[in-house]
């Protein structure tokens, strides 16, 4: 049975929970629906939430008028280039790192871990100065080399491996099966877990991130959804806000797909590790 | 934490010393061909960046440099004592300061607030709300920042239209200097909360519940359960809330380039936007200064937060 003050209680938790839902939310519901308005009815006084006029016009635009079909592509073949490697090359260190005995194991781990501590802009400039000299600026190499292999994605793929248990490990080798193999084989379907959270947080930082395509990303072919957006919203050639709106749509539909079908993996990684 | 029980847990799988023999060999060549394709990234793209950043924070090294980046000159600490005497980097150490110092509070108050209602056992739709708080999290900033913009707007902002409904005249919240960098606070609080309620449910879940139990019986009240059960026993996962969002909050800079452009009359200018607005200045040796500086900061930051609350985890 509830006591009263249960039910007071739980009175009282509901209507906190949901003003806070409807602040958090409410912002991303009004972006939604605004982007089906016409463009005076957007910027009314007072605002509106139900669109009196439902219009695709600023889709439209965006496809027509803007490059945004050229932004999506370049965005997706980031996210998945840099997905691809971060898999790659993270379990590859983290299957060394916590099951393979070699020099400079620790030593490699500790320069890994602590690179996590490092911030963005240490690493901005003289990036920007590499990649330049390179020859890769305004090129999706240049997009992409610099987040091929994070230290988040070692760290994540290690503590993993951790609690794999190394009987297999031995019993794989016992029967003469090579170290690769048993990579191959064994140890990487076993990190299906850990590679499906690795690879929804490693695709969503990718597909938001923001500043260093905005440096490197020079000509309108080669921007990803973000700095377009951003570059429409506070640059030169400003559009007018209804396309805003359908744009900002545009960026974050697809990752609240992702988020929505996978949030299970998703909340349980960023529980596990702490960090996104 | 998280990191020195890593270290503790790497540390007692430590290679025996062994005689170097053909089988060490074969096992160095084995780790390190795993090892390699990543640490050959890591060391161009990361290592070399943090060393250079440093070689370059004590040269006049500048954007016209860009193609022969060794003929330029050692000015020692020149740069270092320019950016104390920087009236603009002194403002947005300030502002920075300021943002930390309210935001990470607020931060994990509001996530502390949030993962204890969804934990209390009185709740449905436990999920609906865990994804909805989580939802800014995975949102780009520039689409957030549309929005946002939109809803600060002095005539036509949802806010003040709510405001004038109750008979209040909401300010300029973006374009007015006492307002502008408060905005930006409660707009990172809203952005980031929820990734940090995600970890504190994940450690109010591991609380036994006969503790609750038993201070149930012992006539505690549920504030009172709050302060002496479930705080205590948080105090590793807060610690580590404390410093991760400490972290990032020190190097905030997407939020004013989008929202504010770091105005009005550098309201909104953080360490890291200097950083960057020195950077397009083309002084490199000048930005990668201040970026040792926040370096270190956040070092300074991080330890003297586990000072602060790990401490009393060795009474």
């Amino acid at each position: 049975m509830l006591t009263r003050r249960d039910l007071l209680a739980r009175f009282f938790l509901y209507f906190v929970l949901f003003a806070g839902l409807a602040v958090v939310v409410g912002p991303f519901l009004w972006m939604l629906l605004s982007s089906f308005k016409p463009e005076s009815e957007i910027r009314s006084v007072p605002p509106s939430w139900w669109p009196s006029h439902w219009t695709m016009a600023h889709y439209h635009d965006l496809f027509s008028r803007l490059d945004f079909p050229r932004y999506f592509l370049n965005s997706a073949i980031v996210a998945v280039l840099v997905t691809a490697g971060n898999l790659l090359f993270c379990s590859l260190l983290g299957y060394a790192l916590a099951k393979l005995n070699f020099p400079g194991r620790k030593a490699l781990f500790l320069i890994v871990l602590g690179m996590l501590m490092v911030p963005g802009m240490v690493l901005f400039v003289p990036q920007f100065v590499l990649v330049s000299n390179l020859g890769l600026a305004n090129s999706y190499a240049g997009l992409v080399l610099p987040f091929l292999a994070g230290p988040f994605g070692v760290f994540l793929m290690r503590q993993f491996l951790l609690s794999l248990p190394d009987d297999l490990i031995e019993a794989a080798r016992v029967d003469g099966a090579g170290e690769w193999r048993i990579f191959w084989r064994i140890v990487l379907p076993l990190c299906r877990p850990a590679l499906a959270t690795l690879g929804i947080l490693t695709f969503l930082a990718s597909w938001n991130n923001f500043l260093w395509p905005l440096v490197v990303a020079t000509t309108d072919d080669k921007y990803t959804l973000p700095v377009a957006l951003a570059l429409y919203s506070i640059g030169q050639n400003r559009i007018y806000f209804g396309l805003l709106l359908a744009g900002a749509v545009v960026v974050v539909l697809p990752v609240l797909i992702v988020f929505l079908v996978l949030q299970r993996q998703f909340l349980r990684g960023i529980a596990t590790t702490g960090l996104k | 934490m998280a990191v020195q029980e890593v270290v503790r847990a790497g540390a007692h799988r430590a290679p025996a010393a062994a005689r170097p023999g053909p089988r060490t060999w074969r096992r160095a060549l084995t780790g390190w061909s795993f090892a390699a394709p990543f640490t050959a990234l890591f060391l161009v793209f990361a290592l070399l960046p943090v060393v250079a950043s440093l070689l370059m924070s004590v040269t006049d090294m500048r954007s016209t440099d860009l193609r022969h980046p060794f003929a330029v000159t050692f000015v020692g600490l020149d740069n270092y004592t320019r950016l104390f005497a920087d009236a603009l980097f002194r403002r947005a150490a300030v502002n920075t300061a300021i943002f930390v110092v309210v935001g990470v509070p607020l931060t994990i108050v509001a996530a502390l607030a949030a993962a204890n209602a969804l934990n209390s056992g009185l709740i449905r739709l436990r999920g609906l709300f865990r994804v909805g708080f989580y939802l800014p999290v995975v949102t780009s900033i520039v689409a957030i920042a549309v929005v946002w913009r939109f809803l600060l707007d002095p005539d036509a902002g949802l806010v003040n239209n709510l405001l004038a409904q109750v008979g209040l005249h909401g300010p300029a919240w973006l374009q007015d200097p006492h307002t502008s960098l408060g905005s930006i606070v409660v707009m990172a609080t809203w952005r980031n909360f929820g990734s940090l309620m995600v970890i504190f449910l994940a450690a109010l879940q591991g609380i036994p519940v006969d503790l609750y139990e038993a201070a149930t019986l012992d006539g505690a009240g549920r504030w009172q359960q709050f302060r002496r059960v479930t705080l205590p026993l948080m105090r590793p996962a807060l610690l580590f809330g404390a410093v991760i969002t400490g972290i990032g909050y020190l190097q905030l800079f997407e939020e004013p380039l989008v929202m504010t452009q770091g105005g009005p009359l550098s309201s909104t200018l953080s360490v890291s936007y200097h950083i960057y607005n020195q950077f397009g200045f083309g002084n490199y040796g000048y930005a990668s200064a201040a970026a040792y500086v926040l370096f270190i900061a956040i070092v300074a930051l991080s330890a003297l937060q586990f000072r602060l609350l790990g401490a009393r985890d060795a009474d």
